[in-house]
């Protein structure tokens, strides 16, 4: 108990805190009908937002590594769970079983492209290596965008760019090239994405503090002096980067499997720099920040609704205005002033 | 001759993208910075040309200048505004914010002139030369695109090698501390490298929508992307690299879509890019750093 509360541990108690603490609230909420459709919906995005972003900020604030390709993880994982999932449905009933094993295949394959991706990408360094992650992710959805997977009572058939599919009896399409899957059953639930939350927390953490974590770290603040005192950079920060790829997997098909359709270009570029957002707002290497900026990025344009056209645009200046605000020195010496009396639960990785 | 006609559309294509990864391209050799509202300024450079057009009826080479000089203004005010506090900042703080001004315009954009795409009016005309007995027909807006192109590199690069601002520009971009030393007001360099990469910005959206004749808010996201490749492409920071890689880009695209798949012409571009990168790590034409200890 010492242990958990001490000033190491403090700040990764109060996260797991937090997320618990948000999950009763919000579950009893919803079980007495006090969430408004529209926050109900948001519940399971929100959670696969924040692992994304968990993942995100592990290769981005702990490797330091740009990476503007997260959705492409995102949709590999969301394909391979809804593939898996549509595959098993004749022959697991229960939802939470296929669900669970839908994010292990996500997670599984999306850290397969991870690695063979990172092969190239991590020979790179700074903006090259952003962009070449921005080109994979372009690829990624690019070859989805031309997949077709269909099942039928001989077994699967698949087609590139051309939609050769010539389903017999039985034949249901999985996907469909650019429209995607149709017709997914929906069993993605909060209470999954909770605990999808948390174990991606447990992870994160577990490899920040560990000896791997301070090795991935030191690379990322020193190549060259990591190098001499004997870290293999190349290995740790694949290993930053397979994680983090995993963990978007993970969260792409919890995300594919609460939706009844999904396209392949639902994870473009622009979904990549919004996760992207998520976590350089909530702070590099700060996972309980990811967790709260995530939140209250994904609800700012909700709640902005009853503004309706100009809600967009409030964002964006919102999103400038923090960047400003939060990079002014005159206005950061006077926070620090205010709160240097707080400043020793502070998880302090950077 | 059908192998020769992609080639001279790609040449067309690769014009248009090579203007606007200059944009990109000396931003970031001037101040560092990745900027991702550049292709919105093209946005906003189409549509004040569009408007010019066809509101005020001003022909083409006015509409032109018209949207050459609202693109410097919006250019240098997005500068002293959103990027110039943020001057000693993470470089992620200022990605951050120029995703904010992209959104902005983009939102902005659809708010002033509504989501639906406009119709672009035909700045050139239909006319075409043909050649070998009529087997090969040249657009005039390719022939102008390509010169458009060929002019805008001879001016530019006499701006940066002649003129006492140009070579400014390159001090500031080699180290901007011993440019300060030497009397280089940095702050106005990096504001007339926006002008100037804004109003390229708006040549660009001209050419564009000449070739691909509809206006919407979103015009500039993807020509964006794929100018930013063509400019980490060619060495990012280099203004024949720009150059280079526009071109190669736009022929790339031009002949996949052609011979191979139109559907794949994205990916195999974008695989390109990367197998380029692999060789030499810092594009075509990019300098080579060594790293000090």
């Amino acid at each position: 108990m010492k242990k958990i509360f001490d000033k190491k541990h403090i700040s990764r108690t109060t996260t797991y805190l937090m997320v618990v603490i948000a999950y009763i609230v919000l579950t009893i909420l919803q079980k007495t009908d006090n969430l408004g459709s529209l926050f109900s919906s948001l519940l399971v995005p929100v959670c696969c937002y924040i692992v994304a972003g968990i993942g995100l900020n592990l290769n981005v604030g702990i490797s330091g590594e740009l990476n503007l390709g997260q959705a492409g993880f995102m949709s590999v994982g969301a394909f391979a769970g809804i593939i898996i999932s549509g595959l098993l449905s004749p022959i697991i009933s229960s939802g939470v079983i296929r669900l669970i094993i839908a994010i292990i295949t996500g997670a599984l394959v999306a850290a397969l492209f991870g690695y063979l991706i990172g092969i190239p990408v991590l020979k790179l360094q700074g903006d090259y290596l952003a962009i070449v992650t921005l080109a994979f992710g372009q690829i990624i959805m690019s070859l989805i965008n031309n997949f077709y997977i269909g099942v039928d009572n001989n077994g699967i058939q698949m087609s590139f760019v051309d939609n050769k599919l010539n389903l017999g009896d039985g034949g249901r399409v999985l996907i469909s090239g650019p429209m995607g899957a149709n017709g997914v059953e929906r069993i993605s639930n909060f209470t999954m994405g909770i605990i999808l939350v948390i174990i991606s927390l447990i992870i994160v953490y577990n490899l920040m503090y560990s000896k791997q974590g301070r090795a991935i770290m030191a690379a990322r603040d020193n190549r060259i002096a990591a190098e001499s005192i004997g870290i293999n950079i190349s290995k740790t920060k694949m290993l930053a980067f397979v994680i983090s790829a995993s963990l978007a997997g993970a969260a792409g098909a919890l995300y594919g499997l609460n939706f009844s359709t999904v396209i392949p270009t639902k994870f473009d570029f622009n979904t990549s720099i919004l996760i992207l957002v998520y976590v350089v707002l909530g702070g590099l290497g700060n996972m309980k920040g990811t967790i709260i900026s995530t939140t209250l990025l994904v609800l700012l344009p909700e709640l902005l609704r009853g503004l309706q056209t100009y809600r967009m645009i409030i964002y964006a200046v919102v999103l400038i205005m923090i960047m400003l605000v939060s990079n002014n020195d005159q206005l950061k010496n006077m926070f620090s002033k205010v709160f240097a009396k707080n400043k020793k639960g502070v998880e302090d990785v950077s | 001759m059908a192998f020769l006609s992609y080639l001279i559309s790609g040449l067309s294509l690769g014009s248009v993208y090579a203007i606007i990864a200059l944009g990109y391209s000396m931003v970031y050799g001037i101040a560092k910075m990745l900027n991702f509202a550049h292709g919105d300024v093209i946005m906003i450079g189409a549509y004040v040309s569009y408007f010019a057009m066809t509101l005020m009826g001003f022909p083409f080479y006015i509409a032109l200048l018209v949207a050459v000089f609202a693109c410097t203004i919006l250019g240098v005010t997005i500068e002293r505004l959103a990027y110039k506090p943020l001057r000693q900042a993470p470089s992620l703080a200022v990605l951050i914010t120029a995703i904010g001004v992209s959104y902005f315009l983009q939102n902005g954009a659809q708010l002033l002139w509504s989501a639906s795409a406009k119709m672009y009016p035909n700045a050139f005309g239909n006319g075409q030369i043909k050649m070998f007995n009529g087997e090969l027909s040249i657009s005039y807006t390719t022939i102008i695109t390509i010169l458009v192109c060929i002019l805008v590199m001879i001016c530019l690069t006499l701006f940066i090698n002649k003129t006492k601002t140009g070579s400014a520009m390159r001090a500031c971009s080699e180290d901007k501390g011993a440019a300060t030393l030497m009397g280089i007001n940095v702050n106005k360099i990096i504001s007339i490298t926006f002008a100037i990469g804004s109003g390229l910005a708006a040549i660009a959206a001209v050419l564009l929508c000449s070739q691909y004749p509809t206006v919407s808010p979103t015009l500039g996201s993807m020509p964006g992307i794929k100018a930013f490749t063509a400019a980490v492409f060619g060495g990012i920071g280099s203004i024949p690299g720009a150059l280079l890689g526009g071109l190669a880009l736009g022929i790339i695209e031009t002949l996949t879509k052609a011979y191979i798949s139109t559907q794949l012409s994205d990916a195999i571009v974008f695989a390109v890019l990367i197998i380029v990168l692999l060789i030499k790590p810092t594009g075509l034409l990019g300098k080579k750093i060594s790293e000090k200890v």
